[in-house]
């Protein structure tokens, strides 16, 4: 109960952040947010289940576009409601094709699937639209896709809390375990991780959604950016994809890192962080959250111990 | 037309098939599951591009320098980066997990390295670009050229898992890692050694590529994808299997390609992908699980 | 009437047929061992029962409808619980979640407060009372065995499956077992027991089943079954027959 109230208060508090924040850090905050929002989807269905999602942007990017498409022709309530449901159907058609198998075959489906979306986008506006490249003029401005991101960040945090304490929760990590054991338990494997997995890309696609009036100017090479997948990958591995804040916490430094390294090493950031990404790999393969815990039992046990 | 298309077709699927075969060793052997491939594939392209227009030294003895480069530094890959995650990982899925995440970082580094030397834009020379008639139809010389060599490497490759005891040690590996040291095999020197052949045939593969095709900074996750696709589609570790599979999938982006729309090759190539998926995971030509 | 039954059940792995043309039947509340020498195909008997492996070919019924088609969620919600050869535990869950893994995907789920007098009942039953919230993987070779058995005994088996869940305990632990087991006899269920503890299928089996070479070879009474000619030999070769 206490921890509800915190947590309703310090959404309270972020909450007013556009109120005294300049456009600069302002812009900085609905990156976190952004980021923060892809990094807890991702981690709520590829942390226990271990199906690792290279994905991301794919879904983020639909998300985008689809705002970028429909903005002038629909309310933008429906557009958010009509780019929820692309999300949902590239998620199944994933899903079904991929989930009933090895997670080998998922991430290798997901690997080349943001360059495949890419193509048949292009390929629409191309030959279909003869439009590539979009303007998108809506009346929000950053202050209200700052709210809308916290929103969706706030939703997106209970949503996970809801699946840890749920029978889906416990089925996905029975699943992660062990599959084989899940099924002779009764726990129907391929629908609970389309679930979570539809879930969890729905969430994406909305974060694209909401942050396409930040562009202006939307194109597939744009919003498509393969570099978005993997940030967000090592987000949450940093932070702990088994923990509720965990890759909120591993969203905070790296989107900050990222920001100063495009800045000041705009040709070489790529490298850079693929150097961390790996470090990451190696050095903290359950998180930071989750070493600094065995680091905090090890000492502790250490004080015991005469 | 149609003629032209699939001599085109052979030409890209024999280019697919060697590649994939490198992966199918990488992957079916020392149980890494790659995704930096196709950068090691560009890497070895631009490798033979400025031998061939910097220094003038012809694709096929740029080879001489450039596979063994690839060789090399697949070899230092495993040793420095994916060894270490082999001996901690006790089980083979956290092994896929970690070598999943390791080479995904690897992937960004490579392909960062690339845009700072070369920037982001298409690359190509002109290399042996003379037209030659087969069957009534024109094909480039290099094209030729190409699938000459994706067969005679593939055949090399072969003869040697199948003929030297070299090649037994690495098939009995990738048949059965757990009781191989029984037999007296180091299980991980071999795994060394096919991770960097896997990479010497990359290399192989991106001298080829860079003959005819245009190749950009960005464009390994491509390769790495069909490679992977035609390695799933053979079934993993079945070099036959891989080069069936990569004609097959050089033929069908190329026939879409002449006769659809060039924009929907990879689109086509995911539908392959999704059909064997669908219908037989284990690959078209892949024993049944269990 | 009969619980479960095999017929004509084959199961060939590309060249091997490691179960061939196996048929029986189990009556509701027998409590039956599934004998034979290493690699006799009893192992794949039970994880063909259990959906684990789909058959070649047979029919595998539970009271007359037929679970050979279905997976093995579906198998389970049916009724039908097992152990694993080598301890199959949940590794990062602790002994109370692995037994509630059982008890929440179970045909009639059981979850939340409700489950935690369930689970602490169940880790009782088992001799593990007051263990919950110890993680999995701490636990003893034979204190995993007793938690696999809680956590299948939590699915509310009609046919409970257990594959050498006696083997590697020593002879305290093994008397321990037995009188667990005779145990859940007593309370209904139906057991099907792959042993190689002769002194164990003994004491708890009315009937037994021989296979070898993916055969059955004999079925009947134990002490019967046990003095078998052919038994005797498959089991330590033609000299001793």
């Amino acid at each position: 109960m206490m921890k509800l109230l915190a947590a309703l208060v310090a959404l309270a508090a972020l909450a007013f952040v556009p109120a005294f924040a300049g456009p600069y850090p302002l812009g900085l905050g609905i990156g976190i947010l952004g980021y923060g929002v892809l990094a807890t989807a991702w981690a709520m269905f590829s942390g226990p289940t271990r199906y690792i999602s290279l994905a991301t942007v794919a879904f983020f990017g639909l998300g985008a576009y689809t705002v970028a498409v429909l903005a002038d022709v629909l309310p933008y309530p429906l557009v958010l409601l009509v780019a929820a449901l692309v999300g949902l159907v590239v998620a199944l058609i994933v899903g079904l094709a991929t989930l009933r198998l090895a997670g080998i075959y998922f991430v290798i489906f997901t690997f080349g699937l943001t360059e495949l979306v890419r193509q048949l986008v292009t390929y629409y506006e191309v030959n279909v639209t003869r439009t590539l490249g979009r303007y998108v003029f809506l009346p929000i401005g950053p202050e209200h896709i700052y709210w809308q991101l916290l929103a969706l960040l706030a939703a997106t945090l209970a949503i996970a809390f809801w699946v840890s304490r749920s029978r889906i929760g416990l089925a996905l990590r029975v699943i992660g375990d062990d599959p084989d054991v899940a099924s002779h338990l009764g726990v129907r494997i391929t629908r609970t991780k389309l679930t979570l997995f539809s879930i969890s890309c729905v969430i994406m696609t909305l974060a694209g959604a909401i942050q396409a009036p930040r562009w202006t100017y939307i194109e597939p090479s744009i919003v498509f950016n393969p570099t978005t997948s993997f940030l967000v990958v090592i987000m949450a591995l940093l932070g702990g994809p088994n923990r509720l804040f965990g890759p909120l916490l591993g969203a905070i430094p790296l989107f900050l890192l990222f920001e100063w390294l495009s800045a000041n090493f705009p040709n070489h950031y790529s490298i850079i962080l693929g150097l961390l990404f790996i470090a990451i790999v190696f050095v903290l393969p359950n998180g930071v959250l989750a070493a600094g815990d065995s680091l905090w039992s090890r000492l502790t046990r250490k004080a015991v111990r005469p | 037309m149609l003629l032209s298309a699939i001599l085109t077709g052979l030409v890209l699927g024999g280019t697919y098939a060697l590649v994939a075969m490198g992966l199918t060793l990488q992957y079916g052997v020392a149980r890494i599951m790659n995704l930096a491939y196709g950068d090691v594939i560009i890497a070895a392209s631009f490798g033979a591009f400025v031998l061939f227009t910097a220094l003038g030294i012809n694709p096929l003895l740029g080879m001489l320098v450039v596979i063994p480069a690839g060789f090399v530094l697949s070899w230092l890959i495993y040793a420095v980066m994916l060894q270490p995650l082999a001996r901690r990982s006790r089980d083979r899925g956290r092994l896929e997990g970690d070598s999943i995440l390791a080479t995904f970082g690897l992937l960004f580094v490579i392909q960062g390295v690339a845009l700072v030397i070369f920037g982001a834009g298409f690359q190509s020379y002109s290399f042996l670009a003379v037209p030659v008639d087969i069957l009534g139809t024109t094909i480039a010389a290099n094209r030729l050229l190409a699938f000459v060599l994706a067969v005679v490497f593939g055949l090399g490759l072969w003869l040697m898992l199948t003929r030297t005891r070299f090649g037994t040690v690495i098939r009995a590996v990738a048949a059965n890692p757990a009781s191989a040291p029984l037999v007296g095999i180091n299980v991980d020197s071999a795994a060394r050694f096919a991770f960097a052949l896997g990479g010497a045939l990359a290399a192989a593969g991106g001298v080829v590529v860079s003959m005819y095709l245009t190749f950009s900074a960005t464009m390994g996750v491509i390769f790495t994808m069909k490679a992977l696709i035609v390695v799933i589609m053979g079934g993993v570790g079945n070099l036959m299997g891989a080069l069936a599979a990569g004609l097959i999938l050089g033929l069908v982006e190329t026939l879409v390609a002449s006769f659809i729309d060039p924009g929907l090759t990879l689109a086509a190539t995911y539908l392959i992908f999704l059909a064997v998926l669908v219908i037989r995971p284990q690959g078209l030509f892949g024993k049944a699980a269990r | 009437m009969s619980l479960l039954s095999l017929r004509g059940v084959t199961k060939s792995f590309g060249g091997l047929t490691a179960v061939n043309g196996l048929s029986f039947d189990l009556i509701a509340g027998e409590t039956v061992g599934l004998l034979g020498p290493n690699g006799s195909g009893k192992t794949t008997a039970l994880n063909l029962i259990s959906g684990y492996l789909p058959v070649s070919d047979g029919i595998i019924a539970l009271s007359g409808e037929t679970i050979s088609t279905i997976g093995p969620e579906r198998i389970a919600h049916r009724g039908v619980a097992r152990t694993f050869q080598l301890v199959r535990a949940l590794p990062s869950l602790s002994v109370g979640e692995n037994v509630l893994a059982a008890l929440a995907f179970r045909k009639a789920p059981v979850w939340g407060r409700q489950a935690e007098s369930h689970i602490e009942r169940l880790l009782a039953d088992v001799g593990l009372a007051g263990r919950a919230a110890q993680p999995a993987d701490s636990l003893t070779y034979i204190d995993l065995k007793r938690m696999e058995l809680a956590r299948a005994l939590a699915s509310d088996p009609q046919l409970l499956l257990l594959d050498e869940w006696l083997a590697g305990l020593n002879p305290t632990e093994l008397r321990a077992g037995i009188a667990l087991i005779t145990s859940l006899r007593q309370r209904g269920i139906t057991i099907l027991l792959v042993e190689h503890v002769m002194d164990a299928v003994r004491a708890l089996c009315t009937r037994c089943i021989v296979m070898n070479a993916g055969s059955k070879i004999a079925d009947g009474p134990t002490a019967e079954v046990l003095a078998d000619a052919e038994v005797i030999r498959a089991y330590l070769g033609d000299d001793h027959a």
